[in-house]
């Protein structure tokens, strides 16, 4: 294993150090327990999400204004605890209510409801919205359920913005739900990545193999292939999110082709084009796009496909202002 | 003297469970990149490094402020468990220690048939925490058969109760291989899941070990 660490164990609090460094214009981080909030907190819904580390920028990049007000990093790929939740709603909460944005991991919801229950006991009410967005896991009773991938990206900036410009928890919560209903994504991998704890990759693959449908944590996923060009591979992943999302000629799009740490950005771009192709010949508009690294994997080469159908509310909000060391435009 | 009665009337100290929590924190990093290794086909590859990490936090809150009772011990182990696994393991178990310190409250010492209610609090703890049952090839399919070995082990010895709790826990864990995981990030691998021993299973077969170790020492 190579990487540019000191100490495996001090790669989340050497991370923030950094990111405190880099972003102190935007953020605050407190150190025990871990999380990050937004340097000013002012009177309105407050965003909490959190979960496993190295998946940056997600969650701490997109704290500031506009999308979260603070965000709880866990160990590499393990859900943050519920002492780093209930600390961070705590201090975010301003009495107009706190959205715990949860994705559907079953450490994560443990931990969250953990933190959600001891914040209930002090009268801080809590709204847990759960994002599972992955078409490559079946949803069915005997799994745990689609896993919450890229569209988490799309929900805090979307629903960052309805808290911004002053709307009360419940519309807030229904954007979420809608977020909730209207993403899905699928990724793939080149490689594995190498968690620095282990310092061993996760799953071994062969150099002209890939893994299709696979997971933010190096989760196996549908199938292993052969390697194919991207617009093969663009095809197989959009299928089974545009029939999901059952879009119809005419409909609107937010499309983000999301890098999962170790892919240049000419490869992603190669991907997009063809993604954008395959929703024209459908009659579907790419109405917003996001082309980049906002949700990892560590350094897995890979990528994924997102897409939210939209509105003309979700648009709006998507081009509202937003200021984070991830994400910023409008300001 | 009857040496058997004797050994079925010894009780589980305050020492004794100092010992299997020192025990736990032993075996937890020495398994460390075994659990890890099962971990990583059919989870995310992280269970013996949270586990290790956790129980490094229980001695260290333990050393901080000593408990004077075994409800209190039990708290000690639970909340630096929540506080520091993570994961789905740190609910789980911090659950189950916090369910047994309930149960036992403030009493210095327990016997038998104490630590096999306050191990059914702690499982049905787990059980509603993971909405998991028999079969899911989650670590209730050690935990289970274990208690119902404590539960039929009426006139046997301390120690021969333990050590049949370990055998059908361990029985338990080897069934988890051919089973289909339902819970969990297992889950999401469907068919891929067969073949592959449950790693919470493992590390639940570990703690009823240093249990049947240390009791009745």
């Amino acid at each position: 294993m190579k990487k540019i660490i000191n100490d495996a164990n001090a790669v989340v609090l050497e991370t923030l150090q950094g990111m405190e460094k880099a972003h102190g214009d935007i953020i605050k981080v407190n150190y025990d327990p871990f999380f990050i909030t937004r340097k000013e907190i002012k009177k309105k819904v407050a965003i909490v999400s959190g979960g496993g580390s190295g998946h940056e920028p997600l969650h701490g990049g997109f704290v500031g204004l506009g999308m979260l007000d603070a965000a709880c990093p866990g160990a590499v790929f393990t859900s943050p605890t519920p002492d780093q939740m209930e600390a961070a709603t705590k201090a975010v909460n301003t009495g107009a209510g706190v959205i715990h944005l949860v994705k559907n991991y079953t450490g994560d919801i443990m931990n969250f409801q953990m933190a959600a229950d001891i914040c209930a006991a002090d009268d801080i009410k809590v709204e847990a919205i759960v994002i599972d967005d992955d078409v490559a896991v079946k949803d069915s009773l005997y799994t745990a359920g689609r896993r919450g991938v890229g569209s988490t990206v799309l929900t805090e900036k979307i629903i960052g913005a309805s808290a911004q410009r002053g709307d009360d928890l419940s519309a807030v919560v229904k954007f979420a739900n809608y977020c909730k209903d209207n993403g899905r994504s699928m990724g793939m991998a080149l490689t594995s990545c190498t968690p620095p704890a282990s310092g061993k990759p996760i799953f071994d693959i062969g150099d002209d193999e890939i893994e299709m449908g696979v997971g933010i944590h190096g989760e196996p996923g549908r199938e292993r292939m052969k390697i194919k060009p991207a617009d093969e591979l663009v095809d197989y992943m959009m299928e089974p999110i545009l029939s999901d999302l059952s879009l119809k000629n005419g409909d609107e799009v937010i499309m983000m082709v999301n890098g999962m740490g170790g892919t240049p950005l000419i490869e992603l771009y190669v991907a997009f084009n063809h993604a954008v192709e395959v929703a024209n010949k459908k009659g579907i508009k790419t109405a917003r796009s996001l082309v980049g690294n906002y949700i990892t994997s560590l350094d897995m080469q890979g990528f994924s496909i997102t897409i939210m159908k939209a509105n003309a509310d979700i648009l709006k909000l998507w081009d509202a202002p937003v200021w984070t060391a991830g994400l910023r435009w409008g300001i | 003297m009857d040496c058997r009665v004797e050994m079925g009337d010894l009780m589980i100290t305050l020492s004794n469970i100092h010992s299997f929590v020192l025990g736990l924190q032993a075996v937890y990093t020495e398994k460390k990149d075994y659990l890890t290794q099962l971990d990583s086909p059919i989870g995310d590859g992280d269970h013996g490094i949270n586990m290790a990490r956790g129980f490094d936090a229980v001695i260290k809150a333990w050393d901080a402020k000593p408990p004077i009772d075994i409800g209190e011990a039990f708290k000690t182990v639970s909340m630096a468990i929540i506080k520091n696994v993570g994961g789905s393991s740190g609910p789980l178990y911090g659950t189950m220690f916090l369910r047994m310190a309930a149960f036992v409250g403030k009493k210095t010492e327990i016997d038998l048939a104490d630590w096999t209610s306050a191990l059914e609090k702690g499982i049905e703890g787990i059980a509603q925490m993971g909405k998991g049952q028999k079969g899911d090839k989650t670590m209730l399919d050690a935990f289970y058969p274990a208690l119902a070995a404590l539960k039929s082990a009426a006139g046997k010895s301390l120690k021969e109760a333990l050590s049949d709790s370990v055998q059908a826990g361990t029985n338990g864990m080897k069934d988890t291989i051919p089973m289909l995981a339902k819970k969990g990030r297992a889950s999401y691998l469907g068919e891929r899941s067969i073949g592959h021993q449950d790693p919470g299973a493992t590390s639940a077969v570990y703690l009823l070990e240093i249990a049947a170790d240390k009791f009745g020492e």
